[in-house]
């Protein structure tokens, strides 16, 4: 630290200037997002005349809440988490189960249906504390034996919802899940069926446009959370766990509780994400959870650039663009070339259909091609990288200025 | 003793005593119950092996290992429709197939393996430790795609070209393929503790494995025994794959996923980075997976098996076999 107050007013400056430069570019993603969530709604639906497209981006949108919380698990503590689509089912069932009539057929003979306000946040806790369970035992461990015993715990969840048929429905899944409702000041004569209609109505009922607003909201809320946890003196716990556990405990930092508030913390977004889910899906079944949906959100972590929020909302909206758009859509783009090429149509017939067969061959190429091209993300974490460049940084400054001296 | 291993022993002495009780009351169906865990458990053991080893050698947990399994199942049925086997019986042409093919599809897989590891691994030795996790996730979805494209989304059928020969002690039944298996596998787990303990290519693996800085400077060829790590590994996953054809007569795209995954948790229970526990480790999965097959209902054997791998790495970290890995 004394260092740098001796470096003189020109280091300073260039600090300073940096630090500009780093809020500049996550300003400028940020504000990109807004304008472009704000946008896409108006333009689609004006565009397509349907609100299929708004809804694929709600989708889209507890993939990117199900991201920035991983982030917070491995992105800042730097604990690998490999079954974290478990939490997700977790929060997914726990409103699942508490808001349908599900619970009518199973031994409880009681239907169950609490507000989905309310939900949210029950989901949310209970998915924390199935991450706390999970992690108190177990974040002793170090690196990859947190990832196994993470892995299992992905396996090892979805199977249990399946096999309590009796409660869950097992593999005919919980359906017709309820939707929110909003209270009445909010839908108000004024936007209702009324005669004064002043704006379109807003309700849930089978209106994907409420769902997108929510979810907008909801990112929005998580992304200023997170961004508060990281500057706190909690996230420079995380970052110091993650860079050295071994001094970061000599420093006085409580290993185990911090490593169990990342998880924790963590679980509560997917818990949060996966009641949410439950009520615009309706329906959840074991399936929804499997190792992929882990292994795909981690992928849109580490796609983003682990550690930084905006480059993780853009890694998730990529991917999921890449992967439940593009590649599933390639037959039909092929087939449309292969029309306007002119082709036979069965030529064209076979080539939509081997393309069908490719997803995954797409799908793992394009992560070996990711981690080999840019193991760091797309838009890795500013701060993280001159935290590591600094050094050098300050190494050169001293060495131009010895220049000028003599 | 410490807590966690108290906890450890209570569980193991459980599991034994209702075992026990199982034995004594229906005697016949416990032994049968345990061949079938014994042949099962083999083939997890080879598999759990090439785990094992590259997990030691560079520490990554090697997703597309199971994949590697699997499309050795593929490859050899697909050699093996070039003879003229007749199956359901047992031909000259058989064996004289089986002796050229098994060597084949697992040399064949080996090739494959190391390909891989050039490809996806060696670029990323010295990246961030994620990233190799993530290549070797991404290739083994490329495997599953390269055997989705190959033979689609249903069961592949393996030819049954071993002897139907099959005897009944005691109540018991047991075939050729069961002993054929157990046997199998018995010798290619032994060839390589030779190979790993005798050979100047095994001590360099186990020398880089301990401090591959250390191997370097002592003239070790990093580079090489890595790949050869991988080499060895394909190959007796070749062999699993291979004998899982053999005995189950059925393969599918994902087996490599599931079957990988337990075979994995068949190394951490030896200790992973350990040979001979992950050896052990497999027979045990085995048997622990046939019992809660049938004691329990096979619905709950994944949430037995890994249960049990989050309880093992809860009391045990280090493995059964309790041998302290280096830490890294």
């Amino acid at each position: 630290m004394s260092q740098r107050a001796a470096g003189g007013s020109g280091s300073i400056l260039a600090r300073f200037r940096l630090r500009e430069r780093i809020r500049d570019r996550d300003q400028a993603v940020y504000g990109i997002l807004i304008i472009a969530a704000v946008l896409f709604p108006l333009v689609t639906i004006y565009a397509t005349d349907g609100t299929a497209l708004v809804s694929q981006a709600t989708r889209a949108g507890y993939f990117v809440l199900l991201a920035i919380g991983l982030n917070v698990v491995v992105g800042f503590a730097g604990l690998l988490d490999l079954g974290y689509a478990a939490f997700f089912a977790i929060g997914a069932y726990t409103y699942a189960l508490l808001a349908s009539p599900q619970l009518a057929s199973s031994p409880a003979h009681h239907a169950v249906h609490l507000p989905f306000w309310l939900m949210l946040f029950v989901a949310m806790f209970v998915a924390a504390a199935a991450g706390a369970i999970l992690g108190f035992p177990t974040l002793r461990l170090r690196g990859d034996y947190l990832a196994i015993v993470t892995l299992g715990f992905g396996e090892i969840v979805p199977q249990l919802f399946y096999n309590f048929d009796q409660w869950t429905g097992g593999i005919n899944a919980v359906g017709i899940i309820d939707q929110p409702v909003l209270p009445a000041w909010i839908q108000g004569p004024w936007s209702g069926d009324g005669p004064v209609q002043i704006v379109r109505s807003f309700n849930f009922g089978g209106d994907p446009v409420a769902f997108y607003v929510l979810i907008c909201i909801l990112i929005a809320a998580a992304v200023i959370l997170v961004s508060n946890l990281y500057r706190s003196r909690l996230g420079r716990a995380w970052m110091a766990i993650r860079e050295d556990e071994v001094a970061a405990a000599a420093m006085g930092i409580n290993t185990v509780t911090t490593k169990l508030l990342a998880f924790g913390i963590g679980a509560s977004f997917s818990g949060f994400a996966g009641a949410y889910y439950a009520a615009d899906v309706s329906l959840v079944s074991p399936d929804s959870f499997l190792f992929i949906v882990s292994i795909t959100v981690l992928v849109m972590v580490v796609l983003g650039g682990m550690g930084n929020i905006s480059g993780v909302i853009v890694g998730a909206l990529v991917l999921y663009y890449v992967v439940f758009y593009l590649i599933p859509g390639l037959p039909e783009n092929v087939t449309n070339l292969a029309n306007s090429i002119g082709l036979s149509s069965e030529t064209t017939h076979s080539l939509a259909d081997a393309t069908q067969h490719l997803n995954y061959i797409i799908y793992g190429a394009i992560l070996v091609a990711m981690m080999l091209l840019r193991p760091q993300g797309l838009l890795p974490s500013r701060i993280r990288e001159q935290e590591l460049k600094h050094a050098a940084v300050q190494e050169e400054e001293a060495a131009v200025e010895m220049e000028h001296a003599t | 003793m410490s807590l966690p291993d108290f906890g450890f022993y209570v569980l193991c002495a459980t599991a034994v005593v209702l075992l026990a009780a199982q034995a004594v009351i229906h005697p016949t169906e416990f032994v049968q119950v345990c061949i079938f865990g014994l042949t099962q458990g083999s083939i997890y053991a080879l598999v759990a092996l090439g785990y094992t080893m590259v997990y030691g050698i560079i520490e990554l947990i090697n997703f597309a290992h199971g994949d590697v399994f699997t499309l050795g199942a593929y490859v050899g049925s697909a050699i093996l429709g070039f003879f003229a086997i007749s199956e359901g019986e047992f031909t000259t042409v058989n064996l004289i197939a089986l002796l050229l093919v098994f060597p084949a599809v697992m040399l064949i897989m080996g090739g494959i393996n190391v390909a891989i590891e050039r490809v996806a691994y060696r670029p990323l030795r010295n990246a961030p430790r994620l990233a190799p996790l993530i290549t070797a996730i991404g290739m083994s979805f490329f495997l599953e795609g390269v055997m989705f494209l190959w033979h689609g989304p249903a069961t592949v059928h393996f030819p049954d070209i071993l002897p139907k020969t099959a005897t009944t002690i005691a109540g018991v039944f047991f075939g050729f393929k069961d002993v054929f298996v157990v046997v199998v596998a018995a010798i290619l787990v032994a060839l390589l503790a030779i190979f790993i303990n005798r050979t100047k290519l095994g001590k360099a693996m186990r020398a880089t494995a301990q401090d591959r800085d250390a191997a370097q400077l002592m003239g070790i060829d990093i580079n090489r025994t890595i790949a050869a790590t991988f080499f060895i590994g394909a190959l007796l996953a070749g062999a699993g794959g291979m004998i899982w054809g053999l005995y189950y007569n059925t393969v599918y795209y994902q087996l490599g996923f599931r079957s990988g995954l337990i075979a994995f948790t068949a190394a951490v229970f030896g200790g992973i980075g350990n040979i001979p526990g992950a050896a052990l480790g497999g027979l045990i999965i085995g048997l622990i997976a046939a019992f809660s097959d049938s004691y329990i209902g096979s619905k709950w054997t994944q949430v037995v098996v890994f249960g049990i791998l989050i309880g093992v790495l809860v009391f045990r970290p280090t493995g059964l076999l309790g041998m302290r890995v280096p830490e890294k």
